[in-house]
């Protein structure tokens, strides 16, 4: 009778309690890591040199992305505006609200202003913005609502399965190209599996799989 | 009894930790704990960058750079490059002078208007309005913010260079309220803009002959009277 558990059966209970103590640690560690801001992005939210409100410009006034970002369309990245582009309308509008105090520095003073970058794919992504936007992706499919975001988050993994997501379907994210730059936009009287077929064969978008499409 | 506490607690941790976090945003930076290669020493447009004094990675042009891409084709077929400042194509002006080209000197096609009208939409709405009637969203709910009609007779009066110096380099040449927007919109689109805004005016210099013609048109023709050339 004694014989039927093996000495070692004695630790058990402690082996258990250790093992599962690693394990627990263990997912909490992963978990908190992989599935929040720190790893994924989504949720990044940093704080701007100046509280810029997306929601209130490009939302309420309704002014065109391209206002500001106007390389959009012809450079392999979307660029931040110069502070000149803030003073077409802020040299007037709230012209010296402490708010606006960093702008109007950098524009006087021909020093950049340290907007902190959201969106960054690794170095090894060649993300190309007009490839994009002139193909009918809009910037909504990438960054989100951001005329409802007042600060800017991120709000899209932008991992290597999301972009093939899309790569892979790419008539469900076309739309035509003069709703690219609007957000709002429902997708009306356009199906993907119609209009979206035919807009794709008539724009040449392969919506290409191969690695060296993004890796170079 | 510890062990109940313990074992507590790690259930506390994990469930927190699986599902207190999710949705949450985060002031900090993604944290890179296996780099991969993602960040290179190479430089990336609109970084900061220690190598020049100003800091500024994307330099602007040297002075005495000559850029000859992006060439504009005028009415005659020539190329007119962007260093050209002083040629009309660029400056808006008849070439030696001071005086304002009478009319655009690139080609006007209903593509070039489309187009002219794409970019109005971008720049020029804000404050303006889609109507050109000054009343965009901005001068509406900005405090202090006015933007021209550009129905005023003396708007519609200017030439056409004036309308393009005005848009590429300021109202009143740079003295007024309006700003340039020759850094956001390429000389192409400065004349396409042009050629929209005509377009617009005339929307509203119709007589009522016209307008009584435009009612019996068919829709999508072109009712004869608009199509008589019309003196200012």
């Amino acid at each position: 009778m004694s014989n039927i558990f093996p000495k070692w059966t004695n630790r058990l209970p402690l082996l258990v309690l250790v093992g599962g103590l690693l394990l627990g640690g263990g997912v909490v560690t992963g978990v908190t890591y992989y599935f929040t801001p720190k790893y994924a992005n989504v949720g990044y939210q940093p704080l701007q040199p100046v509280s810029f409100s997306h929601k209130i410009h490009a939302g309420e006034l309704g002014m065109d992305c391209r206002y500001c970002h106007n390389g959009v369309e012809k450079s392999w990245f979307s660029n931040v505006p110069a502070a000149s582009t803030c003073m077409n309308c802020h040299g007037v509008v709230l012209k010296d609200d402490p708010r606006l105090a960093p702008v109007r520095e950098s524009h006087e003073k021909h020093t950049p202003l340290p907007w902190v970058q959201i969106h960054k794919t690794p170095d090894y992504v060649y993300f190309n913005h007009s490839v994009h936007v002139n193909r009918g992706i809009s910037c909504v499919h990438c960054h989100g609502k951001i005329t409802e975001m007042d600060e800017v988050r991120h709000e899209k993994s932008l991992s290597m399965a999301f972009c093939l997501d899309c790569h892979r379907n790419t008539h469900e994210k076309i739309r035509p190209l003069e709703q690219v730059y609007n957000l709002d936009w429902k997708g009306e009287g356009f199906a993907p599996e119609r209009e979206g077929r035919a807009l794709a064969g008539k724009l040449g978008v392969e919506g290409s799989q191969s690695c060296s499409v993004c890796h170079r | 009894m510890r062990l109940i506490f313990a074992g507590m607690a790690v259930l506390v941790l994990l469930v927190v930790g699986l599902l207190g976090f999710r949705g949450s945003s985060s002031r900090k930076p993604p944290l890179e704990i296996f780099p991969d290669m993602d960040r290179q020493p190479k430089l990336r447009p609109m970084e900061p960058n220690r190598f020049f004094p100003n800091g500024i990675s994307s330099q602007p042009t040297p002075e005495g750079a000559v850029p000859r891409s992006r060439p504009v084709v005028d009415r005659e077929g020539r190329k007119v490059f962007p260093y050209q400042n002083d040629h009309p194509v660029n400056s808006g002006r008849v070439a030696g002078t001071t005086n304002y080209l009478t009319l655009s000197p690139l080609p006007v096609s209903r593509e070039v208007v489309a187009r002219g009208r794409e970019r109005y939409a971008i720049s020029c709405v804000p404050c303006h309005g889609e109507l050109g009637d000054g009343q965009g969203m901005v001068t509406r709910m900005a405090v202090g913010m006015a933007a021209a009609n550009l129905h005023d007779p003396a708007i519609v009066r200017m030439a056409d260079g004036q309308l393009y110096r005005t848009l590429a380099f300021g109202s009143k040449e740079g003295q007024g309220v309006m700003k340039g927007y020759a850094s956001n919109i390429d000389v192409a689109d400065r004349w396409a803009i042009v050629a929209y805004l005509r377009a617009l005016q005339s929307s509203r210099l119709a007589s009522l002959e016209e307008l009584k013609s435009l009612e019996k048109a068919q829709p999508g023709t072109v009712p004869a009277a608009l199509l008589q050339p019309k003196s200012n």
